[in-house]
């Protein structure tokens, strides 16, 4: 089984677009991840692109083939939905792929186009992500649902908004020298403590913004790299994924992810590594509750002791193990179907050195959590950096 | 919700809206396994163990809040009904999410009552909980 490289990354500007199309912000992105990477674009084999609600935002379907033209590829290409594990789960299939031999050369990643539809139209739109019945059709919304999953980690577990106010704060200050995220600003557990709530106990500042942008990588076997002389240090040694009830009334658990349990256990299995030997993660920060369940689904922390990490310092840029260093969905942004692969760009540039915050990288092996829903799906992904 | 897909009049949904109708006659039921495991229709198998022999059970006259939320911005349709509080509770049996109506003590722990209402914004059909 051969290993599978990073050849090449590219970003968008994370951020508001609302004139610019899905096709306009993926060419951006995979023009960036070509150049980057050094790689032929005949030499792509297959598109795996990520997708949520281009229906909806964009009356556009069947987004493959769409992508693939605009990255100019000829190549077959295929549209992953998981919702906002879209990309994350495009780039497991394609490590699949060039692992078993299907394919040398892949590009995956996506894009998604949000501000058009106004705050309105977004929340509808990414409420669909729910269970419809059972769960839109009572007034769900995304962030109700993980203030649900809040409420039910303070009842059990304790913390407060506090300490959630403080991983907004880090990741926040994170971004600050990341060009490409939609919030360079700093922002202060006050601001947070008094923003408008959205669904108590989460406030405006617990959640991540309305987002537009692509992100995109070049993933290629050992045996290319080697052949054409790439300089691609970091390779993905581990790939995960766990599913769950999709309905949160159908969990075991309203305060912990099991679906992310499962994937970051096969995917350390699958690296040959533990949480221990982990030392930085770029995790689903979708409200400021979801970095506290994946921290703890991740295995850096027990049940009920990740919601202290941030403002114990654990998990900021000069912690142990720093934590959304790119800033995070919750600053970064969160083009829903871009998000996967984006954390793996972001990634793969801190771990090889070339991101703003490379220097508080403590370490060679780092991890990108990606979780659709109210993660009842997840893709974990291992990345580890040649030294 | 007609105005969400622009397709008219929603149809029925089989198995879901038959039981509203059975909460709104007082007579709500959930899908027991022979297992014990609880889940709502439409459902042909046991989402937690696969059994395929489910049989209607009666709802509990009372469940517990486990966990809620007041909802501050809404989707387009609950726009008038907001802030609504939505909740998650334990009919013993099964779980349901629903809108926790007529008070604010709302609290986990807080037992209610279940019941069918419409939503102000679209009248739709939306199971509540009544606080006892």
């Amino acid at each position: 089984m051969t290993g599978v490289r990073v050849a090449g990354v590219g970003l968008t500007h994370f951020g508001k677009h609302p004139e610019r199309t899905g096709r306009d912000l993926f060419a951006e992105a995979s023009e960036r991840a070509f150049a980057d990477a050094g790689v032929d674009r005949a030499d792509v084999e297959q598109l795996n692109f990520g997708n949520f609600m281009g229906e909806l935002s964009e009356h556009q379907g069947h987004q493959g083939p769409l992508m693939a033209e605009a990255a100019g590829l000829t190549a077959p290409a295929t549209r992953y939905e998981s919702a906002c594990a879209s990309s994350g789960v495009a780039v497991r299939e394609a490590v699949k792929d060039v692992r078993n031999g299907e394919a040398d050369v892949m590009l995956v990643g996506g894009a998604e186009r949000m501000n058009n539809l106004g705050t309105a139209g977004t929340t509808e739109a990414l409420a669909i992500a729910a269970d419809d019945l059972y769960e839109v059709r009572a007034g769900m919304t995304f962030p109700a649902a993980y203030a649900l999953m809040a409420r039910a980690y303070f009842e059990q577990y304790g913390g407060s908004r506090e300490d959630l106010a403080e991983i907004a704060v880090k990741n926040h200050d994170n971004a600050l020298e990341n060009e490409f995220a939609q919030f360079q600003r700093a922002i202060t557990v006050e601001d947070a403590l008094e923003a408008p709530t959205i669904a108590d106990p989460l406030g405006l500042y617990d959640a991540c913004p309305i987002t537009d942008g692509a992100s995109a990588a070049v993933l290629v076997s050992d045996e290319y790299a080697e052949e054409h002389g790439l300089d691609a240090p970091v390779s993905i040694t581990g790939t995960g994924q766990g599913g769950d009830k999709m309905a949160l009334q159908d969990r075991r658990f309203l305060a912990r992810t099991p679906a992310a349990e499962r994937a970051a256990e096969e995917a350390y299995d699958d690296a040959g590594i533990g949480p221990q030997d982990v030392s930085v993660a770029e995790v689903h920060d979708c409200f400021t509750i979801a970095e506290v369940l994946a921290v703890e689904a991740l295995d850096f922390y027990a049940p009920g002791e990740g919601i202290g990490a941030a403002a114990r310092g654990e998990t900021t840029r000069d912690g142990d193990r720093p934590v959304n260093l790119s800033g995070g969905l919750k600053a970064k942004g969160h083009p829903v179907g871009a998000t996967g692969t984006s954390q793996v760009v972001e990634m793969t540039r801190l771990l090889r050195g070339d991101h703003p915050n490379s220097d508080a990288v403590p370490g060679e092996i780092g991890v990108a959590h990606n979780a659709g829903g109210t993660v009842a799906s997840t893709t974990v992904h291992v990345l580890e950096v040649d030294r | 919700m007609s105005d969400r897909t622009g397709e008219g009049e929603r149809v029925r949904d089989d198995g879901f809206d038959d039981f509203l109708d059975a909460v709104e006659s007082g007579e709500g039921y959930y899908l027991e396994c022979p297992e014990g495991h609880g889940s709502l229709p439409p459902r042909r198998v046991c989402p937690h163990c696969g059994a395929t022999d489910l049989e209607e059970t009666p709802l509990p006259e009372t469940g517990e809040i486990e966990t809620y939320t007041e909802v501050h911005v809404p989707a387009p349709s609950f726009a008038d009904d907001a802030p609504y509080v939505t909740a998650v509770t334990d009919f013993g049996g099964a779980r349901l999410t629903g809108i926790v109506r007529d008070t604010d003590a709302v609290t986990v722990g807080t037992e209610v009552a279940l019941d069918v209402a419409e939503t102000e914004t679209a009248d739709e059909r939306v199971l509540v909980f009544r606080v006892r």
